[in-house]
């Protein structure tokens, strides 16, 4: 299972600056934990207790993962995450 | 550091402000990869609709990166109006700003400068904001 991860810029330092790196794992919540395993700190900066952040968005091509099952999304070998923090403020 | 920006896009983002009044507007400038010349105005829909807080659609946010990189463009510029304060970026705005190669730009549509407008740019890295200069071209 080999799923890429398109890392956004301000995430980049946790990923010795590559924009795009590959995770493993059949459902967004292992594919979080593996990418966490590879480069420590990233999931956190992702989830907090336990669930997605609010201002965080992924997607699993190209659809926003709170439309397929959040943290249950299925992926597959092949697909293609994003990652892209919220553009929001007050 | 300083942003240079067109008068015509300065005018379309005020514009922008004032029709979307009471709500805060919002949208992003992208230009040329490398390039920090914010040449391509796009207007986003506050999906927020609120005049204390603005958010793009994620969907949009999504496209609008993809559009960027099928040009070699990057998003430059992000902006939005305050309704009722200051141009200047609110805790909201330092907590939730994202892109650290942007600049953020703010425009007010307060009342009490009628009808003089403020027009400031960002920079907001790790939670510290720096106005850098705004330099208006032809």
């Amino acid at each position: 299972m080999s799923i890429e991860v398109r890392i956004p810029t301000i995430l980049r330092p946790y990923t010795k600056d590559q924009k795009a790196v590959t995770a493993e794992g059949a459902n967004l919540s292992s594919v979080i934990s593996n990418l966490d395993s590879q480069y420590a700190g990233l999931g956190e900066r992702l989830l907090e207790n336990g669930s997605l952040r609010r201002f965080i968005n992924i997607y699993v091509n190209d659809e926003d993962v709170r439309f397929l099952g959040g943290l249950d999304a299925q992926v597959k070998d092949g697909d293609s995450i994003t990652i892209l923090p919220a553009v929001a403020g007050g | 550091m300083a942003l240079e920006i067109s008068q015509q896009i300065v005018d379309a983002i005020l514009e922008q402000s004032r029709n979307e009044y009471p709500d805060e507007c919002c949208g992003a400038i992208l230009g040329p990869v490398g390039s920090d010349k914010p040449l391509r105005l796009k207007p986003m829909i506050n999906a927020a609709h609120s005049p204390t807080f603005y958010e793009f659609d994620p969907k949009d946010l999504l496209a609008l990166y993809r559009e960027a990189d099928d040009n070699d463009e990057e998003i430059l510029v992000i902006y939005h109006s305050h309704t009722e304060t200051e141009a200047f970026p609110s805790r909201t705005d330092i907590a939730y700003a994202g892109e650290p190669g942007a600049h953020y730009v703010l425009v007010s549509t307060r009342k009490q400068i009628a009808p003089a407008t403020e027009f400031r740019s960002f920079r907001i890295v790790d939670g510290v904001v720096t106005e850098e200069e705004v330099s208006i071209t032809e």
